[in-house]
Order: structure tokens, then C-alpha cells, then sequence
């Protein structure tokens, strides 16, 4: 074991839990050996101007934190040789900003693909360099970016022998937009409007993500019933995207049945958000300061309409799924991730839990309302398709009970409050569906932001898939890949 | 499996039906839809959807088409898995730069005659992404496009009215016959 890090914790984390702190070379490289040997968890890693920043979290203790390295002179130690999840971290750093990790063991450009007007170091010219295979009777199959179905566009390049997967190598950065350059001096309002745009399907937990670190930075409090309707929202959102996956994943091992009872539930849900909240996705709903509207007791009875609508035919949609043994043939013991891969990835949501990594940005910062609510992490070991959705089915029947409870104590008053902008700093992680999404940022007096950086789970779970398809049909590739469902637009933002 | 079998027998369908009219667009959609797509095309209406850097918004959307409420096949609408098959590419999102290509390449690998359909506020123009490195610009400015259906993203309703709208004023009155049965057109 290693001496724990000379940085303040205890008290200091309880009031400011992502306390961030000028550290030397030696204490970062420290934090690199703690995270190669496991006893700290890559939350995220990225840099702002001159400065490379380290999030980090404490299995252990819980603790957690942000360490800042000064890079003026351009280049800074590299995590990633230390610590793979922190690879394409740091490739996507030297890409948009240009520092250099030293002793990268991946010098390829990630996000760039030679064709930023202007900002590009990489040559469009070039072929990107896919790792080389060397072995008799491989084949290679290249998909992407355009894919088949309707989906985000990503590049895969499988290396087969006959049908059976040896490596997928992915290549993202397609749908690089550039928001973080975007944030830099946008006002708050439209700022958050980008947070909620990162992933679409995350919007709300993104908002919220982006919100809360506003709230920090400016030292603003959010009025009770803003705290319940967001948590509210972020449940609707995890249930209706926990449904699309579900049928979308047994429709991939065709199984259609499953498909259009989902997908009949979800639309319940979106049409119920769109008729409360004005927008069927909840985007733009949550804003630095609250929630832009409030809810009234007919919506509050519809929504109990809904749970007990979901009550009756969600066993059945269950058991459907428990019950079809070809189905099952399908899912069980397929595209398998290990544990000790989820853990040392930090793998986020459902992917983690169904590897048995116990971690809930929920339970493991609670902040209210949820510390406050009863509701139970589920766990699965086998780390398999069957195992990804049992545990969303298991978090589509706690957000159920959690979205009751919210309704039950919800509190009167407003639900917004105007934000005082100041010169601050803030940070967030927030349990969206597909996981935790990490926010950071630093906010203007003038009302603008001047650093944004978002981090969406998916940058961990990608280089997951590739371990857990290994060894896999080439045909099960499709179903193994809808069960991690990985954000393309997150990932590359 | 049975139980959700036969209790869908017995359940009177979701799919939103049957002109009460003005209200129930959608079911005058469906018919409009369902004859002029024939008429013109002499088969259903066969869409490629590209995403070419979309937030994953718009996508939600498209594939809401497909359940039991909207059920978009009874339209005549089919999406297909390659561009070589489609009469329309349903297009979403700004370009990003790395995406350009891409896109370019797909547009000419779709067999004529193809409609371009521009889906979401970002395929316009960039939309709140505009004016990034990142971002080339909206869907025109890389190729011809046909309809634009505004929304952020646009609901499933948007969509099909969208589409509908499409065939009503920009498919040629009569497709060339030729082309209708695939043969290469002049
Ligand atoms: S139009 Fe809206 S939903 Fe569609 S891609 Fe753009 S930001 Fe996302």
C-alpha cells in the first residue's frame, strides 16, 4: 500500500466533496501508481488551458477529489501508461489542446481525424493506424462510421477468425462537436442548453450534472421542490430509456414481442413528460437554479395513473423475458465483462452492476433527494447480455417505487431561483441511466462560463465492449453491443 | 409468453386510428401517406437514416415511429439498412467535420431518384452547435436537401407530417417507370 495522498480530506470533503488542488509532479505521478494499483477509481481526466486535471474517487473511503497539474511548459506525466482507462483520456487532451502526455503508450490521435479547419494537428491524409494483427486465417471486418440500423455513426474494426471474434478496435470522434469550446464564454442559459445536448438520451441527468456544479460555483441553493422535480425528471428518464433498451436488445436477438411491449410503455412515459413538462425528452426542463416547470396536481395524478398502469403490465413484460427460453439461449453467458475489468474501468450504471461492481453515483454521493429515499442498488455477477438487462429491469421497478416516493413528500414553494453569478468553480456527478456523468466547470461574474468540462460514462464502458464481445460470434455482436448501449455523442462531445 | 399473447387479442389496438378527425391527424396522415407513396413510387417509401453528429435526440424520435402508437409501416415507410436500397435519406444533426465525408459518400451510394430529408433544428443549420470547429454546417451545405422538419428534436408527429409533406411537394408527379423498377434513368 501507498501512503495516502498529501492532500486535504476528511472534513474539508465533506463540505466540498470535489475539492481541487495544485499538486507537484510527484504527488501526480503518486495518484497514477494509486490508480494503477487500484485503490483509487479514474472519475475523469481532462484540461483546461494550461492545466491537466485529475478527478478521482476513493472505493474505499468514499472520498473523493480533483487534482490540477501545471502543464505550461506543454507537457505533463502520463496516466495512461500507468493506467489504461486513462488512454483515450489523455489522446482526446493532447487532440483539443495539444499538451503532451509523457510516455503516452498510445501516440495515435483519438478525436481528431486530420479534418478541424485550423485546429487540426492530425493529417486527414493519413489512414489511421488500427492496431496490427499478425496470425493465420484472420479476416478483418470494417463497419462504420455509417452503420445499418438507426444509430450514431462510430467506426468498428473486427479482427475474426471464422466467426468468432479475436479484437474489436472502435475509432470515435465522428460526432465530435466541440462543446467544450462552445461552453467557453457562453452565457449560463445557453451553456446549459449545450449540457443538455451532450447525449440526448441523458439530457436530463446532463442538465441536472451541469446545474448542480453551476450551483456549487455560485454558491446558489435550490429550493426543495426544484431538488424533488428534478430527481423526478431523472427517474422518468431512466425508466423510459431502461424500456427502449430492453426491447431493443431482445428485438436484436429477435425477439419483437419483447420490443413492442417496451417500446409501448416508453411511449407512455415520453407522452406523460411531454405533457407536463412541455417536452416529451425533458430537454432544457432543468436549468442553474431549478427547474423551468412546475407541476400540478392533475399531472401528479396522472403520473399515479401511469406507476399503476406500469404495475399491471410490467410483470408480464418481465416474466416474458424470464420465461422465453430461446431468448435466453441468446442472452445468458454472452458478450461476459469481468469484474475486475468493470472495477479497474470504474465502469459506470448498469454495466458495473451487472459485473457486481457495487457503485451508484446515488447511493455513493447522496446528495438529497435521495438520501432521503429508500431504494436498493441492484447487483448481478455473471457480467453477461442476461445480466445487463435483468439489472435494468431491477432499476426500472426502483425507479417506480422512487418516482411514489417522490410524489408522496413533495414539497410546496418554488421551484426556481435566480443564480447570482460569481467567479467560482463547481463539480457534479450524477447517476444518469447509462451512469455516472461527471461536470465540471468554472463560472464568470459576468453570467458566462469560462471552462466547462463534461464526462460522459461511456468513456469507460467503450473500451469495455471491446474486452466483453472477445471470444464472441461475430453475430452476437449486434445484441452484446445494444447491452452496453454506449453513448456516441457523449463519448465524443 | 401466451398470457401477453392473448391478452393482446383481446386489448383494442394502441395504433392512434380513425378520422375523428381534426384532431386525429394522424390516422388522415396515414392514409394520405399510404396512397401517394404508391401512386408515386409504385412501392412503399424505402428511408436510410444518417446520423451525421446528432446529440442521439433526433434518433429517439425516428424510432419512436416505429411503435404501436405511430406504427410508421402502415404508411408505406420502411427503413432500410443501406443507402443502395433508399429512395430518402433521412438526415440528422449538424455535420460534424470528421462526418462530412461520410455523409458526401452515403448521399452517392443512394440510388436516383432520392429526396434528402433534413431532420432536427441542428440539421438546418448547425443549430446550437453552430459555429464550432467541429461542425461543418447544416446538412446543406454538403448536399442538396429537400424538406427541412424543424424541432429540437422533432416529435414523431413532426416527422411524419414531414414526410408526408414531402411527397405531396417535392416527389415529381409520376416517378419515370424506368425508375420505378430500378432500371438506371437518363
Ligand atoms: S436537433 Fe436537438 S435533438 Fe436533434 S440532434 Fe440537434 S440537439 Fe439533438
Amino acid at each position: 500500500m501507498s501512503e495516502p495522498i498529501d492532500i486535504p480530506t476528511a472534513d474539508a470533503m465533506r463540505t466540498h466533496p470535489w475539492l481541487r488542488v495544485m499538486v507537484s509532479r510527484e504527488v501526480w505521478e503518486r495518484v497514477g501508481h494509486r490508480l494503477a494499483e487500484g485503490t483509487l477509481t479514474l472519475v475523469s481526466h481532462w484540461a483546461d488551458g494550461a492545466t491537466v486535471h485529475t478527478a478521482w474517487r476513493d472505493p474505499h473511503s468514499g472520498d473523493t477529489g480533483i487534482i490540477s497539474l501545471d502543464a505550461t511548459n506543454g507537457f505533463f506525466p502520463s496516466l495512461g501508461g500507468m493506467h489504461s482507462p486513462a488512454i483515450r483520456l489523455e489522446r482526446a487532451i493532447r487532440d483539443l489542446t495539444g499538451l503532451i502526455p509523457e510516455g503516452a503508450p498510445d501516440p495515435r490521435p483519438w478525436l481528431d481525424h486530420g479534418r478541424w479547419p485550423g485546429k487540426s494537428k492530425a493529417a486527414a491524409s493519413q489512414p489511421y493506424a488500427f492496431l496490427a494483427v499478425e496470425g493465420e486465417s484472420l479476416h478483418q471486418i470494417p463497419v462504420g462510421p455509417v452503420h445499418a440500423g438507426i444509430i450514431e455513426p462510430g467506426h468498428f474494426r473486427f479482427t475474426c477468425s471464422g466467426e468468432t471474434i479475436v479484437r474489436l478496435e472502435t475509432r470515435l470522434g465522428y460526432t465530435h462537436k466541440g462543446v467544450a469550446a462552445l461552453m467557453t464564454g457562453a452565457p449560463l442559459a445557453q451553456a446549459s442548453k449545450l449540457a443538455g445536448r451532450v447525449s440526448g438520451d441523458s439530457t436530463v441527468a446532463y442538465a441536472i450534472a451541469f446545474a448542480q456544479a453551476t450551483e456549487v460555483a455560485c454558491a446558489c441553493e435550490i429550493p426543495p421542490r426544484a431538488v424533488h422535480l428534478r430527481a423526478l425528471m431523472l427517474e422518468l428518464e431512466r425508466i423510459a430509456n431502461h424500456l427502449g433498451d430492453i426491447g431493443a436488445i431482445c428485438n436484436d436477438a429477435a425477439f419483437s414481442l419483447m420490443l413492442t411491449n417496451c417500446a409501448i410503455l416508453r411511449e407512455r412515459v415520453l407522452r406523460l413528460a411531454g405533457q407536463m413538462f412541455g417536452h416529451r425528452l425533458m430537454m432544457d426542463c432543468v436549468r442553474p437554479g431549478g427547474v423551468a416547470t412546475d407541476i400540478g396536481p392533475k399531472d401528479i395524478k396522472q403520473i399515479g395513473k401511469l406507476i399503476a398502469h406500469f404495475y399491471r403490465r410490467f410483470p408480464a413484460i418481465k416474466a416474458l423475458y424470464e420465461d422465453t427460453a430461446s431468448l435466453q439461449d441468446r442472452t445468458v453467458r454472452t458478450g461476459v465483462l469481468r469484474y475486475h475489468l468493470a472495477e479497474q474501468f470504474g465502469a459506470g450504471g448498469f454495466i458495473g452492476r451487472a459485473s457486481s461492481r457495487n457503485f451508484d453515483a446515488r447511493k455513493a454521493l447522496p446528495s438529497p433527494p435521495y438520501d432521503k429515499l429508500k431504494f436498493d442498488i441492484a447487483l448481478m455477477f455473471r457480467g453477461d447480455v442476461d445480466a445487463r438487462i435483468r439489472v435494468r429491469i431491477a432499476e426500472i421497478e426502483q425507479s417506480l417505487s422512487l418516482v411514489k416516493q417522490l410524489l408522496a413528500g413533495l414539497p410546496g414553494g418554488d421551484i426556481i431561483v435566480p443564480v447570482a453569478a460569481q467567479d467560482g468553480e463547481g463539480a457534479a456527478l450524477v447517476e444518469g441511466f447509462r451512469g455516472d456523468i461527471f461536470a465540471w466547470l468554472r463560472t464568470s461574474k459576468d453570467g458566462t462560463v469560462s471552462s466547462c468540462h463534461l464526462r460522459d460514462p461511456s468513456c469507460f464502458q467503450w473500451p469495455l465492449l471491446e474486452a466483453a464481445v472477445e471470444n464472441n460470434i461475430v453475430a452476437d455482436f449486434p445484441l452484446i453491443n445494444k447491452s452496453f448501449n454506449c453513448s456516441y455523442s457523449g463519448h465524443d462531445n | 409468453m401466451r398470457t401477453l399473447i392473448f391478452k393482446s387479442l383481446f386489448t383494442p389496438p394502441l395504433t392512434e386510428r380513425a378520422p375523428k378527425v381534426s384532431e386525429s391527424a394522424l390516422a388522415e396522415l396515414a392514409a394520405k401517406v399510404q396512397t401517394t407513396a404508391r401512386h408515386k413510387l409504385g412501392h412503399s417509401l424505402s428511408i436510410r437514416q444518417v446520423d451525421t453528429g446528432s446529440c442521439n435526440g433526433c434518433e429517439l424520435e425516428i424510432h419512436a415511429l416505429s411503435n404501436a402508437f405511430y406504427d410508421i409501416e402502415r404508411f408505406g415507410f420502411r427503413f432500410v439498412a443501406s443507402p443502395r436500397h433508399a429512395d430518402v435519406l433521412l438526415v440528422t444533426g449538424p455535420v460534424t467535420t470528421n462526418m462530412r465525408e461520410a455523409l458526401i459518400r452515403t448521399y452517392a451510394a443512394t440510388p436516383a431518384p432520392k429526396w434528402v430529408v433534413a431532420a432536427g433544428d441542428c440539421a438546418r443549420d448547425g443549430g446550437c452547435f453552430a459555429g464550432s470547429y467541429g461542425i461543418s454546417g447544416g446538412v446543406q451545405d454538403a448536399i442538396p436537401v429537400d424538406l427541412h422538419i424543424p424541432g429540437c428534436p422533432p416529435s414523431p408527429h413532426d416527422l411524419l407530417a414531414g414526410l408526408l409533406a414531402l411527397m405531396n411537394h417535392r416527389l415529381p408527379k409520376r416517378i419515370p417507370k424506368a425508375a420505378r423498377v430500378g432500371l438506371p434513368v437518363e
